[in-house]
């Protein structure tokens, strides 16, 4: 028995394998719940009412998953490059330390306050995942741990900054900056909810990634490095320049995500105001299989997951740290799946 | 600058850098241990929460310390062996797996933590390892509280250094495994089995960095709660370059990075109007200096994140 590569992927399976890491996952999880004396399709139900069951949970489930399709087109972009940016993390804070910075003092009128805003809190993830990416070409030091450690320092930093220049004198409590200009809100999606357009724009953004990706000479050469760097060069290609072109463009969607996240959602910026959106991407990517398109929808599920955790744990008493072991059980269920539609078994 | 380099003379200074390196010490161990053998272990925060917290628990629930170890170094094991599975035999992405399993561990901890514990506005804390307290030798001025008055598990660090570098350097075992991470090609044609040696140096391993992340809840601390491993594990990984893959290097490498951390602590009470924050992003900025230092002339395992598959170059 040995496992031979498919020349061709079928469409089917690019669908039924995150379908089939998915329960299998959930099947994994549910001994975990039932540890807890709890009936797992009971929580189960209990999860999906807390994420779908009324209006405002279900707009609270988009509002999560914002952030996580911009976190997740951060991370599918750098791995279809075997760029491993671990560092969606920090990129997503220091697009919202930028933005909130910015934000309460910018004198522009609402619209282009907004795009400037949202455009300066890219660059700002651009660049910091260009650093570790120079650092890779100059020096062949190895990204994972350098974007890794980036996030512990850019939080440290976030929290220099609210506690010192940013603070909020009028804010009680845990410290956070000065909120950003209420011109430079996001409008309301749906009134009298937590949705904003920054759903719609990060819909739009999966949109543009996919389009680059596919119809783009940038596009193509990313794909060509992902799959071979040396053929990628031999065929002509800068493997330095595309380097820095990925890591600019995966950077600037997490950056994006925090900077929306600001004018959306928080108004200000904090050291806990993600739940590891930057962490979580890469399971979001991974369960799209890297593709723009199945990020939106893994973007989903894995919001639904936390926001019907946090709602099952209310009403069964499950601790709600059971929503990161399921995402988690998911990323290592999906890259098994994956094996299986780039390779088949062969006896 | 005079209250400075006071700090350099003070004996707690120097007694807390082999306390703060015995973790590190650990953990760097078992992942070089897993690299040599050819596997990248990103699994190694995780794992050292995962240590933390079961080996905690074990004396929580009635263990003595020690079986609290072992505990942790089984759940380590168990951990590593989901990361080797995913790797070794089918080949998976390291760099993926190894943050799933971290992911997956760090969650799977939190998560029994809570469901076996009660936690009230303080989490509840155990009798942790008690300094050693050896007649004559503790007395000794500044040597004493240095080398002598340390916990049981910073001694077993010490030696698990020089039990490292002998087997990987001076045994058959140690000559397979380093050969695996260079090349399993080579390994297979003499007859052993490079799958084999890659999944036990990652288990192994695993239960090295576990251990690590124990000492922390039963010596350096005396309880259990989320996010405190802190990117130690990430350190142990840019530590292992910074050391060549060389058990002695990483000995220095982890001390070298306990004296400046410790050194820094106390910075803080000296040096007024600095942000703390600042001295606490000291040790990651280090790691990352560290690594541009050494990264162009570091001699990686040739087949480091290689799978290997019989007939299959």
């Amino acid at each position: 028995m040995r496992l031979e590569r498919r020349a061709h992927v079928p469409l089917y399976l690019v669908i039924v394998a995150p379908v089939v890491a998915v329960t299998v996952a959930l099947i994994l999880a549910a001994g975990l719940i039932a540890a807890a004396g709890v009936n797992p399709l009971t929580a189960y139900a209990e999860m999906v009412q807390g994420a779908f069951g009324s209006r405002l949970s279900m707009t609270e489930t988009l509002t999560r998953a914002t952030p996580l399709i911009l976190t997740g087109l951060a991370a599918a972009i750098a791995f279809r490059a075997r760029l491993w940016n671990i560092g969606g993390e920090g990129q997503f804070f220091m697009g919202a330390l930028v933005t909130a910075w910015v934000g309460h003092s910018l004198g522009l009128p609402p619209v282009p306050g907004i795009a400037v805003l949202l455009v300066i809190g890219m660059a700002a993830g651009a660049v910091l995942l260009a650093g570790p990416a120079y650092l890779r070409l100059r020096f062949g030091v190895d990204e994972v741990v350098t974007t890794l450690l980036l996030n512990f320092i850019v939080i440290l930093f976030v929290g220099l900054m609210v506690e010192g220049p940013l603070r909020d004198p009028m804010a009680f409590g845990w410290p956070s900056s000065v909120p950003v200009d209420s011109d430079f809100r996001l409008p309301d999606l749906i009134a009298r909810t937590r949705l904003h357009i920054g759903f719609l724009i990060a819909i739009a953004a999966a949109g543009g990634v996919w389009l680059i990706l596919a119809r783009t000479v940038f596009g193509t050469e990313t794909r060509a490095v992902g799959l071979s760097p040396s053929a990628a060069s031999f065929a002509g290609i800068s493997l330095p320049k595309n380097l820095m072109a990925v890591a600019l463009f995966s950077g600037g969607m997490a950056g994006l995500a925090g900077s929306m996240e600001v004018l959306g959602v928080t108004a200000v910026v904090t050291t806990t105001m993600s739940p590891g959106f930057g962490y979580a991407g890469i399971v979001v990517a991974m369960l799209a299989a890297l593709h723009p398109a199945g990020v939106v929808a893994a973007a989903v599920f894995v919001a639904t997951v936390f926001v019907g955790a946090d709602a099952m744990s209310r009403a069964t008493g499950v601790p709600s740290f059971i929503a990161d072991v399921i995402v988690a059980l998911c990323l290592l269920t999906m890259l098994v799946a994956l094996l299986f539609t780039t390779y088949r078994v062969q006896r | 600058m005079i209250e400075a380099l006071d700090l350099l003379g003070n004996t707690s200074l120097w007694a807390a850098v082999l306390r703060i390196a015995t973790p590190l010490i650990f953990g760097v161990l078992g992942a070089l241990l897993c690299e040599r053998a050819g596997v990248l272990n990103l699994g190694i925060e995780g794992i050292m929460t995962m240590g933390a917290m079961t080996g905690w628990l074990t004396v929580y629930m009635g263990g003595d310390l020690w079986t609290g170890l072992v505990v942790a170094a089984l759940s380590g094991a168990l951990m590593g062996l989901l990361h080797a599975m995913l790797t070794v035999p089918l080949g998976l992405s390291q760099h993926v797996s190894g943050l799933g399993v971290t992911l997956f561990a760090s969650a799977l901890a939190y998560y029994l933590y809570r469901l076996i514990v009660e936690v009230g506005d303080l989490p509840p804390t155990i009798e942790p390892f008690r300094p050693l307290d050896v007649p004559f030798l503790s007395d000794i001025p500044v040597l004493g509280p240095v080398l002598f008055q340390q916990t049981m598990p910073t001694y077993l660090a010490l030696m698990s250094v020089a039990v490292m570098a002998y087997v990987l350097a001076r045994t058959p075992l140690g000559l397979a495994i380093r050969m695996t991470g260079e090349n399993p090609h080579a390994v297979d044609a003499q007859g052993l089995n490079p799958t084999a040696i890659r999944i036990g140096a990652v288990v192994a391993g695993s239960a090295l960095m576990a251990i690590g992340g124990a000492f922390l809840t039963t010596a350096a601390f005396n309880s259990f709660f989320p996010e405190m491993v802190q990117g130690r594990g990430w350190i142990c990984i840019a530590l292992v370059v910074f050391a060549s893959w060389r058990p002695g290097k990483a000995l220095i490498g982890a001390l070298l990075f306990a004296f400046f951390d410790a050194f820094q602590l106390r910075l803080q009470t000296v040096i007024e109007g600095v942000p703390y924050q600042l001295f606490l992003m000291a040790p990651y900025v280090m790691s990352i200096l560290a690594l541009v230092l050494v990264a162009r002339r570091a001699e990686v395992p040739e087949a480091l994140m290689t799978p290997f598959r019989r007939g299959e170059r």
